[in-house]
C-alpha cells in the first residue's frame, strides 16, 4: 500500500542500483573486487581499500538486529509505537531499517535475532527494504 | 605538561538564557558576543578573528561590527565551539590573527529568526535512514544506547541515574532549566519518548547562546579575569548517518579527539579535576567516560551509579547540570566551555574545590563529530 506522508528517497547515480534493486525485490550491495569487502551505503569506490574495480551484487537478505529503539510519538507515515532499528547484514555491512512482521515491543525485538529482508512498496518506482524474523509468514 | 600558546580571556553567556521569544538568532549571537567582549575590557575593534556554527561568520561579523582578517564557520553541529577554539590556538600561532571572538546564539524554542532545514531527501542519509521513521535527535543518536546495553549490562536504572545526578548539579546553578530533585523512579516513569530513553533521559530544548574571546598567552594576564589557558586541543569525525557508527558502543571520533587533547596538554584522565561531556542524551557520558579513558570499557554505568560524579563524588562531572537540567540550545558545546572557562576561574555556582585543569568534551550530530578542549590556571 503507498504511503505517501512517510519521508521518501530520491535516488541520485551512485545509488541507482540499489533502488532499482528494491524495486525488483532484491537487496543489492557492492563488493570491491580488489579486497572483496562488501560495503553500504553505495559509492563508486572501496571506502576500505579506495579502489574503484567494485561490482553490484545481489545480498542474501540475511540479517541479525544490531540496535534500534521504539519511537512513541507522533511521526507522519507511521504508527507509533514503531521500532527504528540497525541490522547488521550477513555479507558484513549495516542498514537502518524498520522491523516488520512481529510485535514493536522489546519483549518481541531481541538484539541479535535472525532477520530477513521483505520489501515494503512506498509507490512505482521505490520499495523500501525492511527486516521480518527469520521464518515468519510475510 | 605542554605550555599555553592562547588563552580565554572572556567568556559570557547571553544574559538570559531559557526562553527568549523577543530574540532573534543573530541577536542571541550578538548579546553573547558583547558579554564576552564586557567580560574582557575589549570592543569589537580589538576583535580581528570571527568563529561561529549555526550563523554564518560572515554574518556574525557584518552585525557585530567587525573587520575580520580571520574566519572560521566550521560546522560540525553541537561541538563546532571546541573546534573553533582549537582552529583559533593554530591561527593565533601562526600570526593570521590576534583576537578571536568565537560566538553561539540559538533561537532552539522559540525558533524567532532560524533558518529553514533543507530536505536533503537525495542525500545519503535521506534516502537510507530518514525513510524509517527517524524523527531528530531522539530517534538516531539513542540507537546504540541497547546495543551497549547488552554489550555491557548496563540497566535501566544506571542511565536514569545519570539524569538523576545531574539534576543534582543543576540545583546549584540558578540559571539551570530544571532544578528540582529527581529519582531513578521518576526518570523510569517519566513519558517514553524512544525505548530505552524517556523524557528526563532526553536533553531540553532552550534559547540562548554563550561567547569566548581567545587570544595569545602572553597577553593573557593583561585582562581582568583569572586567564584560562588553553594547553591541549583534539578534533574528529566519523559518519553522518548513525547507522555506519562502526561500534555502538564506542565512538571513534570521541577516541580521536580526547587523545590528541590529552597528548598536546601532556596529562592523563587523573590529572583531570573537572570535566564537562556534552549530554544530549543520558548515555553520553558513559561512553565519554569511557572514550576519553576516565574508566573501563563497561564501568561508567557502576561509575555513575556509585555517585563518583556526584557533587562531592571524585570526579566532578557536568556540573552546570549539562543539556539535560542546565540548557540545551541545540548545538550546547558552548555552554561545556563555558562551564569549564568558570570552574578553572573559580567562578561556577557549583564550584568544584582547586580546579587546575577541566576537560570539556563535545559531540557533533549523532556520534558525527567530536571537540575536546583542556583548559588550565597555569600557562604551563
Amino acid at each position: 500500500m503507498p504511503e505517501p506522508r512517510r519521508p521518501k528517497p530520491v535516488p541520485t547515480p551512485e545509488t541507482k542500483h540499489f533502488w532499482e534493486g528494491a524495486r525488483a525485490g532484491e537487496l543489492r550491495l557492492q563488493r570491491c573486487r580488489s579486497c572483496a569487502k562488501a560495503y553500504f551505503p553505495p559509492r563508486p569506490f572501496c571506502p576500505l581499500c579506495a579502489s574503484t574495480d567494485t561490482e553490484v551484487f545481489r545480498a542474501s537478505g540475511r540479517a541479525t538486529l544490531y540496535s534500534y529503539v521504539i519511537h512513541h510519538r507522533p511521526m507522519p507515515g507511521f504508527e507509533p509505537p514503531y521500532a527504528i532499528a540497525v541490522v547488521t547484514l550477513e555479507e558484513g555491512p549495516r542498514m537502518m531499517t524498520n522491523i516488520v512482521g512481529c510485535a514493536q515491543t522489546p519483549e518481541a525485538l531481541q538484539l541479535d535475532m535472525p532477520l530477513e529482508v521483505k520489501f515494503k512498496t512506498l509507490d512505482d518506482d521505490i520499495s523500501l527494504p525492511v527486516f521480518a524474523p527469520a521464518g515468519a509468514a510475510s | 605538561m605542554t605550555r599555553a600558546v592562547t588563552a580565554i580571556v572572556g567568556a559570557a553567556e547571553t544574559t538570559r538564557l531559557g526562553e527568549i521569544p523577543d530574540m532573534s538568532q543573530i541577536a542571541l549571537h550578538a548579546d553573547a558576543a558583547r558579554n564576552a567582549l564586557a567580560d574582557c575590557g575589549l570592543t569589537v575593534a580589538d576583535v580581528d578573528g570571527v568563529a561561529t556554527a549555526g550563523e554564518s561568520p560572515v554574518a556574525v561579523a557584518q552585525y557585530l561590527g567587525i573587520t575580520p582578517s580571520w574566519l572560521d564557520g566550521t560546522q560540525v553541529g553541537g561541538c563546532s565551539f571546541m573546534l573553533h577554539v582549537r582552529h583559533a590556538a593554530a591561527a593565533i600561532a601562526a600570526g593570521h590573527c590576534k583576537t578571536v571572538l568565537i560566538t553561539h546564539g540559538q533561537s532552539g524554542r522559540s525558533r524567532v529568526g532560524v533558518g529553514g532545514f533543507p530536505g536533503g531527501a537525495a542525500s545519503l542519509s535521506g534516502q537510507f535512514e530518514a525513510p524509517y521513521g527517524i524523527a531528530g535527535p531522539p530517534t538516531s543518536f539513542t540507537i546504540p544506547a541497547l546495543r551497549y546495553m547488552k554489550e555491557f549490562g548496563l540497566t535501566h536504572e544506571q542511565l536514569a541515574m545519570v539524569a538523576v545526578i545531574q539534576r543534582e548539579w543543576a540545583s546549584r546553578n540558578p540559571r539551570a532549566m530544571h532544578r528540582d530533585p529527581i529519582t531513578v523512579d521518576d526518570v523510569l516513569r517519566s513519558r517514553v519518548i524512544a525505548y530505552p530513553f524517556h523524557l528526563l533521559e532526553c536533553c531540553l530544548v532552550t534559547d540562548g547562546g554563550g561567547a569566548l574571546v581567545v587570544t595569545a598567552a602572553e597577553r593573557a594576564r593583561d585582562f581582568p579575569r583569572k586567564p584560562v589557558y588553553v594547553i591541549g586541543t583534539g578534533e574528529s569525525s566519523e559518519t553522518p548517518m548513525i547507522s555506519q557508527m562502526e561500534d555502538f558502543t564506542t565512538s571513534r571520533a570521541f577516541r580521536v579527539s580526547g587523545r590528541a587533547a590529552f597528548a598536546e596538554a601532556g596529562i592523563v584522565p587523573g590529572d583531570v579535576d573537572h570535566l564537562m561531556i556534552y549530554d544530549a542524551f543520558a548515555h553520553l557520558p558513559i561512553y565519554g567516560l569511557e572514550d576519553l579513558g576516565f574508566v573501563k570499557r563497561g564501568e561508567a554505568g557502576p561509575f555513575i551509579w556509585e555517585r563518583n560524579t556526584a557533587p562531592a563524588g571524585k570526579l566532578a562531572l557536568n556540573t552546570n547540570g549539562g543539556g539535560l537540567s542546565y540548557t540545551h540550545t541545540g548545538m550546547y558545546g558552548m555552554f561545556a566551555l563555558q562551564e569549564s572557562v568558570r570552574q578553572v576561574r573559580g567562578t561556577a555556582p557549583a564550584q568544584v574545590p582547586d580546579v587546575h585543569i577541566s576537560v570539556a568534551h563535545g559531540v557533533g550530530g549523532m556520534f558525527a563529530a567530536a571537540g575536546t578542549v583542556v583548559l588550565c590556571d597555569e600557562r604551563g
